[in-house]
């Protein structure tokens, strides 16, 4: 009775809080402009099913997809068993499924262990690749500090959680074996594929109350990390488990080459060859060409940035960082992310309302310099395993500096000039344009 | 030879009271640079070999506008299409082949928003569809059994996907094509693309055209093809680097044809 009460006050704390994070994430990303990607739900919904759900980019690198695979799966499938363990906890049952379902229940639970088991060796595999192996996309600068914390924050959690688990069904078979369990009377097997094996190997010889103590930590130990984790997601890149959907429904689906057209521009323009072209009014709010902090960013730049596994695919494929320069398309995510999380905390901290704090998204965390080094190659939004577009938030932080504020690179302005006067980027005039015919 | 080009304007066909079939966008580097010139003009002779109806701007064709988009300069970029579009709706014209990915990308995806709403195709699918269609034949020649390795656009391949294109014109040389580690999807920009052409490279350890050159050169080619005049220069710049330029050529896939043909 006691334990249900507790578990209840627990569970709801831990469900609330979770509600309250999302909706202030969701407010964050709310505060980018608006753009549609409303359209072709069909088209979306395959490419989710294929990219988001069928993990079908991660393939184009077998290794880490694999064991990736094993995280996810188990990660999944595990959620029905936490069915079970919701409603045990609230009713105060034990295995409140295994009378009704019978060998469909021991067929479930032994896939759920097969499947841990499969996801330990993964989180192993994945902490070496980061911490012995060292694989370069894994420890490269941006991810110093409290990144590189969090990714094996997550992964000794999911140890522990597997740990948790097998506690819990290993010291429940030996309770079983010996007739102490509170699910049956007589003696017996669960015959679960790991732990029948697992729990005499572990648990064998210990007395009744050990046995129960240690399935009962198996036990909150599991739930516990599960509410923990939950809450946990929102301040770290492992919220891409949730946002990895609907950030790849609302993908770009148009040609990759195609960068926005500025509407605002257009108006501009249009007046320019016409004055009495007919423009749709402005709304009166000064108008900012391009992006200079991470409200003059999308929507969906945004929740690209909360979306962003910091997995530096795009990194390792980006040829400026190939080479050395300071560009990184992961650090450009992980920079919009965590200046949007700074806005956010600000107007946390004063009643709802943004309090300019003096800084932005350009120049206090990325410089001129990691945005002039891109080619516009695309090769980051290729290897994307969740669809984040980086490319487009350097063109738009490109065209503040140009547009706003004037200061693009010296040979830049050149060209610009001579495109202006002569219609092509170099000093050649637009009259000797079909020279070449009779050179 | 180069009296034998045939090049009418389009203010050409339309004083004699003819529709060109394609207009030919030369675009900037075609016009200009010497190198890609010769590409211009190899494009031209198989499209007079093959009979091939078509029209250049001339003096009327203006910058695409895509260093400037690139660059951030949305205005720039806008005028540039304005005008752009102006002449070519002046000139009902419908149907567009481009001699460089990026004035392909830029007219085919990026000038429908203007009010520039033309079919566009990148050479290379144009000497596709003359391949099929039967109105240009080759029979191995000049290249049967070199090693050919394709270097892909990005404004040609991961921006618009074309992959197939150049890669099935090539099958007709008879010759050995190589795939690089990175090609097609993943394939390594060379340096130029992003407006990255008119300026210095960031500090960095190393250029990006060496890089790409590099992993070219570890297949021992005897051609890079590209299809792209500033991929051009820049593989043309890495080969040069390596002190390779008596060994390994770097041709466009439009000056293979040609060469293949004998044109
Ligand atoms: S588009 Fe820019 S950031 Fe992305 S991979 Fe290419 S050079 Fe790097
Ligand atoms: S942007 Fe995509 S590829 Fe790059 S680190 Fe984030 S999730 Fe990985």
């Amino acid at each position: 009775m006691i334990s249900s009460i507790v578990f209840i006050i627990l569970f709801s704390a831990g469900a609330v809080w979770f509600a309250i994070n999302v909706r202030k994430v969701r407010r964050n990303i709310l505060l980018g402009k608006e753009i549609d990607r409303k359209d072709n739900p069909a088209q979306r919904l395959k490419i989710m099913t294929l990219v988001a759900l069928g993990q079908k980019k991660m393939f184009e690198r077998p290794i880490p997809a694999i064991l990736h695979l094993f995280l996810y799966v188990a990660f999944v499938i595990t959620q029905i068993e936490l069915i079970e363990i919701v409603t045990d906890g609230a009713v105060g049952s034990h295995r409140m499924f295994r009378p009704y379902l019978g060998g469909f229940y021991t067929f479930i639970v032994s896939f759920i262990e097969i499947l841990s088991v499969l996801a330990f060796i993964g989180t192993i595999a994945f902490l070496s690749r980061r911490n012995l192996l060292k694989v370069p996309r894994l420890v490269k600068s941006e991810l110093n500090g409290w990144p590189k914390l969090d990714a094996n924050f997550i992964l000794l959690g999911e140890l522990t959680l597997i740990c948790f688990i097998f506690m819990m069904n290993g010291a429940d078979e030996m309770l079983y074996n010996n007739g102490w369990s509170h699910a049956e009377e007589a003696k017996g097997t669960f015959g679960l594929a790991i732990s029948s094996h697992l729990g005499p190997m572990l648990f064998g010889g210990l007395s009744e109350p050990s046995l129960h103590i240690i399935e009962r930590i198996g036990w909150w130990g599991h739930i516990a990390m599960v509410l923990g984790f939950l809450n946990y997601l929102p301040y770290s890149k492992h919220f891409h488990i949730l946002l990895a959907f609907p950030n790849v429904y609302f993908s770009n689906l148009l040609a990759k080459g195609k960068f926005t057209n500025l509407e605002s521009v257009t108006n501009e323009v249009k007046l320019m060859f016409d004055a009495n072209a007919v423009v749709p009014p402005s709304d009166g709010t000064p108008m900012r060409f391009g992006a200079k902090d991470v409200t003059d960013l999308s929507w969906k730049q945004l929740l690209d940035a909360y979306t962003c596994t910091e997995c530096g695919r795009c990194t390792s494929a980006c040829p400026a960082n190939i080479t050395g320069k300071l560009l990184s398309p992961r650090k450009i995510m992980m920079d919009t992310r965590d200046r949007l999380m700074e806005v956010g905390k600000n107007m946390d901290a004063n009643k709802g309302e943004f309090k300019d704090d003096g800084k932005s998204l350009l120049g206090d965390y990325i410089t001129a310099e990691e945005l002039w080094a891109c080619t516009s190659c695309n090769a980051c939004v290729q290897e994307c395993p969740v669809n984040i577009d980086p490319l487009s938030i350097i063109i738009d932080m490109r065209r503040f500096m140009v547009m706003e504020q004037s200061a693009a690179p010296t040979e830049l302005n050149m060209m610009f000039t001579n495109i202006e006067n002569n219609g092509a980027p170099w000093q050649f005039s637009q009259s000797d344009r079909l020279n070449w015919k009779n050179e | 030879m180069s009296e034998a080009l045939n090049v009418k304007t389009i203010a050409e066909y339309v004083a004699n009271g003819e529709t060109p079939e394609i207009l030919f966008w030369v675009g900037c580097a075609g016009s200009f640079d010497d190198r890609a010139k010769k590409i211009t003009k190899a494009i031209v002779k198989i499209l007079n070999h093959a009979n091939v109806k078509f029209a250049v701007l001339g003096t009327e064709e203006s910058c695409t506008g895509d260093p400037a988009k690139r660059a951030g300069n949305e205005f720039l970029f806008q005028m540039q299409a304005m005008n752009n579009i102006t002449v070519l709706n002046g000139y009902e014209v419908k149907k567009i082949v481009t001699g460089c990915p990026h004035c392909f990308n830029t007219l085919k995806n990026e000038y429908p928003s203007l009010g520039g709403n033309y079919e566009v195709i990148h050479h290379t699918q144009l000497l596709q569809d003359l391949l099929n269609s039967g109105r240009i034949k080759i029979e191995g020649g000049d290249f049967k059994g070199k090693k050919i390795t394709f270097h892909d656009p990005c404004y040609l391949g991961r921006a618009n996907d074309v992959y197939e294109a150049p890669r099935e014109v090539m099958i007709n040389l008879d010759a050995e094509l190589m795939e690089m580690k990175r090609s097609k999807a993943n394939g390594l920009c060379c340096g130029a693309g992003g407006a990255q052409m008119f300026k210095e490279a960031e500090k960095g350890n190393k250029e990006i055209n060496i890089e790409r050159t590099e992993e070219a050169l570890a297949l021992n080619p005897d051609i890079i093809s590209v299809g792209c005049p500033f991929c051009n220069t820049m593989m043309t710049d890495g080969v040069k680097h390596f002190n390779k330029e008596q060994t390994v050529k770097v041709l466009d896939v439009a000056e293979l044809i040609a060469q293949a043909k004998d044109l």
